[in-house]
């Protein structure tokens, strides 16, 4: 087909891919400009093309910087702790709900399960302040009216870190079960019904054959979790943490913030924002290639 | 022990774990429901757990009346109804020319979009393109900037491409050309798929808390989220006005807090059914192909 053949035949198509590429240069390509300022003496007078070029200087000030690494550990720590509790809980989940018997029971548990995957991180928080505060928290309450002491959930960090990992599986547990119960749809049903014959009981079932046919969905989604290691969103650790447990509540995304937007340190925001992308990015192509890898050889 | 006693045992053990899950999962709902129900003396001596103690609903009463309150919630429906339509505007847009295989450098542009996927400007460099845009303190900072979820667009594109070439070819022998044919045989064959993404932008938008935080900070533009944010914040200075007995008022600010929680949560948990029938489907496109 010539050229302008093809053009007159398909011009209506491209005329629709005008707008998002448009929006995709502006608003996610244009901030990628802007990363230049991690190497620029950056204020809004002279704006990113016209701030004066440093180098590497702001790096060397944020590697200098104790409180980078803190934050850099408080990430990798809060990360590592959630993937050791929020990670089996789904499973868990997925399995005590596909062994129910009565299908309308097993519904209405996924339904209500799902919720909290749609509330805010600023309603969770609200809601863990009334529900984990020294004063007047449910848990509290109930801790003292028992006799004991009030257990400071929110002001300790090390009770804190409770506290944020509870959120955690409260808030993903359920919503983690669908792909889990969406690879168990699969199972041969045969395979229970030897299993009936061989006189193996519940446990044995789901250890001999519903969780090794979970082995491929586990490890996946493992390796896919490993990468966003230094990954860690804003808002759950932001409206969660307070300055009271800010030695392990202050992550990479919320030192970002309170660097550039609180105190104005643009460049120095940037660097670190800038460092984690690059790192989380490797980690994030590393565990593709390893999950492409095993999925092709067929380790599994 | 019989093999049946024994199945017996686990099916009910099975059946009260799920329920402890279930009752977990909704305890800290049932316990701010309580809470914004209950007097104000009951809040303080802490006796309500998960039921509402000395019924009233002077919370809800202030919260229904605070003008800067339905104000919020009134922004917050337009922008997500605002941000909705144009969200699946431009992902439709964008998905269809890109599930057509014979387009011309279509490679290069699933590059140019999947590399955002992985890599960003992040929060500053964002920052600063909306602070030159003169978009801060705007409604078009929360709307623009998240138009089109590569991540969605994916979902959609899959979609798109499982839909029967025929049909399309068929509309093409009658005359139809392309955008005829996107409207008149491709989006009516994809309805659920567009509700779905239609309720992941409209749930992502309505719960959206860091732009907001970033981009707004005049009080007459605060979403919702950003409203609700202010008001658990400062709760510690009103607790502070309560001691020294000035700012003394028969709303205690648990009882607020609590019902603006459910205030903010309920359109929420209304649209919530409806979600539910899609969303599953929707998961299970975008993991199958992401």
């Amino acid at each position: 087909m010539r050229a302008s053949t093809y053009f007159i035949r398909y011009w209506q198509l491209y005329a629709l891919l005008v707008l998002p590429l448009i929006y995709f240069a502006i608003f996610k390509y244009g901030p990628m400009y802007g990363i230049q300022i991690a190497f620029k003496e950056f204020n809004f007078f002279q704006g990113i093309h016209g701030s004066e070029w440093i180098g590497f200087d702001a790096f060397r000030e944020v590697f200098q910087n104790q409180e980078f690494y803190k934050t850099l550990r408080n990430t990798l720590m809060l990360n590592f702790l959630d993937l050791l509790v929020s990670f089996p809980a789904p499973l868990f989940l997925a399995i005590m709900l596909y062994e129910l018997k009565s299908k309308a029971f097993r519904k209405v548990s996924q339904t209500i399960l799902y919720v909290p995957h749609f509330i805010s991180w600023v309603i969770i928080g609200g809601i863990v302040y009334q529900v984990f505060g020294t004063q007047s928290g449910m848990i509290n309450n109930m801790i003292t009216a028992l006799g004991f002491d009030a257990v400071p959930f929110l002001t300790e960090k090390t009770h804190w870190l409770f506290t944020y990992l509870a959120t955690g599986v409260w808030q993903s547990a359920g919503w983690g079960t669908i792909l889990y119960l969406a690879a168990l749809t699969g199972i041969n049903g045969e395979l229970f019904e030897a299993a009936d014959m061989d006189g193996a009981n519940r446990l044995q079932r789901i250890w001999y054959i519903t969780l090794p046919s979970l082995k491929t969905t586990i490890v996946t989604l493992l390796i896919i979790n490993l990468g966003h290691i230094m990954t860690i969103g804003f808002e759950r650790p932001y409206v969660i943490g307070n300055l009271a447990v800010r030695d392990y509540s202050d992550v990479l995304s919320t030192f970002v913030y309170r660097v550039g937007m609180e105190s104005g340190q643009y460049t120095l925001a940037t660097v670190v924002g800038l460092f984690q992308a690059v790192v989380g990015l490797i980690f994030v192509l590393g565990a593709n290639y390893a999950s492409k890898k095993l999925a092709d050889e067929s380790i599994l | 022990m019989s093999a049946r006693t024994a199945n017996r045992i686990f099916d009910v053990t099975n059946t009260v774990l799920v329920i402890l899950a279930v009752l977990l999962c909704l305890a800290p709902f049932l316990h701010i429901i309580a809470i914004s129900l209950s007097s104000s003396r009951a809040i303080m001596s802490g006796e309500v757990t998960l039921l509402p103690v000395e019924w009233t609903v002077e919370a809800y009463k202030s919260v229904f009346t605070d003008s800067a309150m339905i104000r919020s919630l009134g922004f917050t429906i337009l922008l997500t109804l605002m941000t909705t339509l144009l969200c699946m505007a431009m992902t439709v847009a964008a998905a269809y020319p890109l599930a057509k295989s014979q387009l011309k450098g279509r490679k290069l542009y699933m590059v140019i979009i999947l590399i955002t996927m992985f890599f960003s400007g992040g929060m500053i460099p964002e920052y600063i393109l909306i602070r030159d845009l003169d978009m801060l303190n705007t409604i078009w900072s929360l709307v623009l900037p998240g138009l089109i979820s590569p991540f969605y667009l994916i979902i959609l594109i899959s979609f798109f491409k499982g839909i029967p070439a025929g049909l399309e070819e068929a509309a093409e022998i009658d005359g139809s050309n392309h955008i005829g044919t996107l409207g008149r045989i491709v989006l009516p064959l994809s309805m659920p798929v567009l509700a779905t993404l239609s309720l992941f932008y409209a749930v992502g938008r309505w719960n959206g808390f860091q732009d907001t935080l970033m981009y707004i900070t005049k009080p007459e533009l605060y979403p919702l989220q950003l409203k609700l944010y202010q008001i658990i914040n400062n709760s510690q200075a009103t607790d502070l006005l309560r001691m020294e007995g000035t700012g003394m008022s028969e709303v205690l600010p648990e009882g607020l807090k609590a019902a603006s929680v459910i205030f903010a949560t309920l359109p929420i948990l209304i649209v919530y059914p409806w979600l539910q029938r899609f969303f599953v489907n929707g998961v299970m496109i975008g993991s199958v192909k992401g």
